[in-house]
């Protein structure tokens, strides 16, 4: 896999320009533990993601690059293994803090982007402020902003579902900024996309890095991975980190 | 505080906005649950009326009423009795009354026949006083003339003197009125003579008493107590009732299988619609209490309409669905204008087991598909 990566530079771990944002450490992650089909998708991950940079999980599919993903963004909880978030233990937390860190801190860009159909791109942009319970007009004109700055403003009124493939992907990208999180995590965010709309996602991925958000990403997508926008491009395979693939590209 | 009420608002916006997206289906939800409370709510407010009214209507009854029986069977009081009566202790008054029931073949019912004895309400020979259910039914109005076959074979006109009000037509629908001398004629009856005799007793201790006395003094007669005739009214109410309220707590049953059924396969786009909300960061609690409040708009909904269109029914329509079920004394039917009576007791009742069962169906499935992890989202 490692031959996929175009624009691989040399391995330089020891210069951190950043504090880690996020600190895993020994990480495993079984399915239906102690069943006959038990399956254990993370074999002891140790990794750190430093803040205000772009970072990309690849690997090939099954590598365990979703399952890690959901455990740094608090969707699902380790079997096993240490999660820190600015140096605080996260792993033994409720699921009530939990929930509340994922909210302030993560926003998530979905591959099937998840937007509740029916709904207009306005109010799905809204949904994570809900339980937020702010002021409404506020909360308006902040999704109303986000999509205008993504190019949607004329079609925030619209249902979901009547968008296209690269408009509701803008919509799930606004959705996971309504919160204002200072990590962005897109799974595999130009899978469902042609060349021209990808390109116009890793636009988009210029302006969060410039807003300073620390953004991670999974891809198999030369065109993503390649990108000078990312700094990291950690591969995985079984459920491990390939040694030595751990890239930084300056 | 405000934040909490902020909340709460968006919560229920989330949820009318989500009731909207399926139309559909939460349209017949509220059809089927509404027609349940109707039903429920109609046999309650029904029996409940019902059984108000003839209470109402029993306490103006006289404490003890003294019937001749001949050979087991009802008879003719002879004259001499009322006077031997009044020498019993512990009776405050009593008088003979005229009743009878005829069978007016034109129509097809049973009339009530009654002389009354009061002053004030005497009538004059040849006068009648006609319900409200019968002068419907014969097209009466006060100054026509109605012919009847009297007993002897005779065609005997009466001259109707008035309409009886509305009030209590439960018990005043067939009923006509006329003087004694035209009931005894009417009837072929010789002078003197009663259907039976009504007692005034003010002692309520003392019914027992007087009822003891009565039967050793008149071997002959019977004293039928106004306090066994509540009960037996009240027992054919609940064995009514009872027999709605079986057929109706099935229908309960169906509907919480229908409700677990509709809620436990919970549709794949509700359980998916839960995990993104929890993914984008809605707490288990918020997705619980959106449901929450999309069960209580439905529950809510349903039972007002159930319940106001069961009123409707039952005080307006005369319960025209299922009177003949409930009632079935009167040949005649009464069409009812029952007192609008409402025990609250009874709609929290309607409303604990209607609404409650509901909420129960659906949110237990909601809960076990809000506690498990959104990761499921992911792929
Ligand atoms: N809920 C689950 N139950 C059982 N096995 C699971 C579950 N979720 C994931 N797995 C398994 O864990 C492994 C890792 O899955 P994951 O989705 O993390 O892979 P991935 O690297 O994201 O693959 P892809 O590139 O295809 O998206 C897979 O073999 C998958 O079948
Ligand atoms: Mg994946």
């Amino acid at each position: 896999m490692s031959g996929a990566l175009p624009a691989m530079k040399t391995v330089n771990t020891a210069v951190r320009e950043t504090a880690p944002m996020i600190e895993l450490k020994d990480i495993h992650k079984a399915f239906n533990q102690g069943q006959h089909n038990e399956f254990r998708a993370l074999k002891g991950i140790d990794l750190e993601l430093p803040e205000k940079q772009v970072t990309v999980l690849c690997g090939p599919s099954g590598s365990g690059k979703t399952s890690l993903l959901s455990i740094i963004g608090c969707l699902s909880r380790p079997t096993s293994g240490r999660v820190r978030l600015r140096g605080r233990d996260i792993s033994g937390l409720p699921e009530r803090f939990l929930t509340d860190i994922r909210r302030r801190t993560f926003g998530f860009v979905f591959q099937q982007f998840n937007l509740i159909k029916g709904m207009s791109a306005l109010e799905n942009v809204m949904l994570p402020a809900y339980p937020l319970g702010g002021d409404w007009r506020q909360l308006r004109d902040a999704a109303e902003r986000l999509l205008a700055e993504l190019k949607l403003g004329h079609r925030s009124a619209a249902r979901v579902e009547w968008l296209s493939g690269g408009e509701q992907q803008r919509v799930a990208i606004a959705r996971a900024l309504i919160n204002a999180p200072d990590v962005i995590i897109a799974d595999e965010p130009t899978a469902n996309l042609d060349t021209a709309l990808s390109l116009e996602f890793m636009g988009i991925l210029e302006k969060l890095v410039d807003d300073g958000k620390t953004v991670l990403l999974t891809s198999h997508d030369p065109l993503v991975v390649g990108s000078s926008l990312v700094q990291r491009v950690v591969e995985m395979r079984d459920g491990r980190i390939v040694p030595h693939v751990y890239v930084e590209t300056a | 505080m405000k934040i909490w009420i902020e909340k709460q608002k968006y919560l229920i916006d989330y949820t009318l906005a989500s009731l909207a997206r399926r139309k559909v289906k939460n349209a017949g939800l509220l059809v089927v649950y509404s027609v349940l409370v109707f039903v429920l709510a109609s046999v309650m407010l029904f029996t409940h009326a019902l059984r108000h009214e003839a209470r109402t209507v029993l306490e103006g009854a006289p404490e003890v009423v003294l019937q001749r029986m001949v050979a087991g069977r009802h008879d003719l009081i002879p004259p001499g009795y009322l006077e031997r009566l009044g020498r019993i202790r512990g009776v405050q008054s009593q008088e003979g009354r005229l009743w009878g029931y005829y069978y007016d073949s034109v129509v097809k019912a049973n009339y009530t026949f009654m002389a009354p004895n009061t002053e004030a309400e005497a009538i004059a020979p040849g006068n009648i006083v006609v319900g409200p259910a019968m002068a419907r039914v014969r097209g009466l109005a006060a100054g026509d003339v109605l012919t009847l076959r009297a007993y002897t074979g005779k065609l005997t006109r009466f001259t109707v003197a008035r309409i009886l009000p509305q009030d209590s037509e439960l018990v005043s629908a067939d009923l006509v009125l006329m003087s004694s001398d035209d009931f005894r004629s009417f009837f072929d009856m010789p002078a003197g003579h009663f259907t039976d005799i009504a007692l005034r007793v003010a002692n309520p201790q003392e019914v027992r008493n007087v009822a003891a006395k009565l039967a050793a003094q008149f071997p002959d007669s019977r004293p039928i107590l106004r306090e066994e005739i509540l009960r037996t009214y009240e027992s054919i109410f609940n064995w009514r009732e009872g027999i709605v309220l079986l057929l109706s707590s099935l229908a309960v049953l169906a509907f919480v299988i229908f409700a677990w059924d509709k809620a436990s396969g919970l549709a794949a786009d509700e359980k998916r619609e839960i995990g993104i909300l929890k993914a984008i960061g809605w707490e288990t609690g918020d997705v619980i209490r959106m449901k929450f409040w999309e069960a209580a708009l439905i529950s809510v909904f349903a039972f007002l309409i159930g319940y106001l269109a069961a009123y409707v029914h039952v005080f307006h329509l005369a319960s025209a669905l299922f009177a003949p079920v409930l009632k079935g004394w009167a040949v005649l039917y009464p069409r009812f204008k029952l007192s609008p009576v409402i025990d609250g007791l009874q709609v929290a009742t309607l409303f604990f087991f209607t609404v409650f069962p509901y909420a129960a169906a659906t949110l237990v499935p909601i809960w076990r598909a809000a506690i498990t992890d959104p990761d499921a989202v992911m792929r």
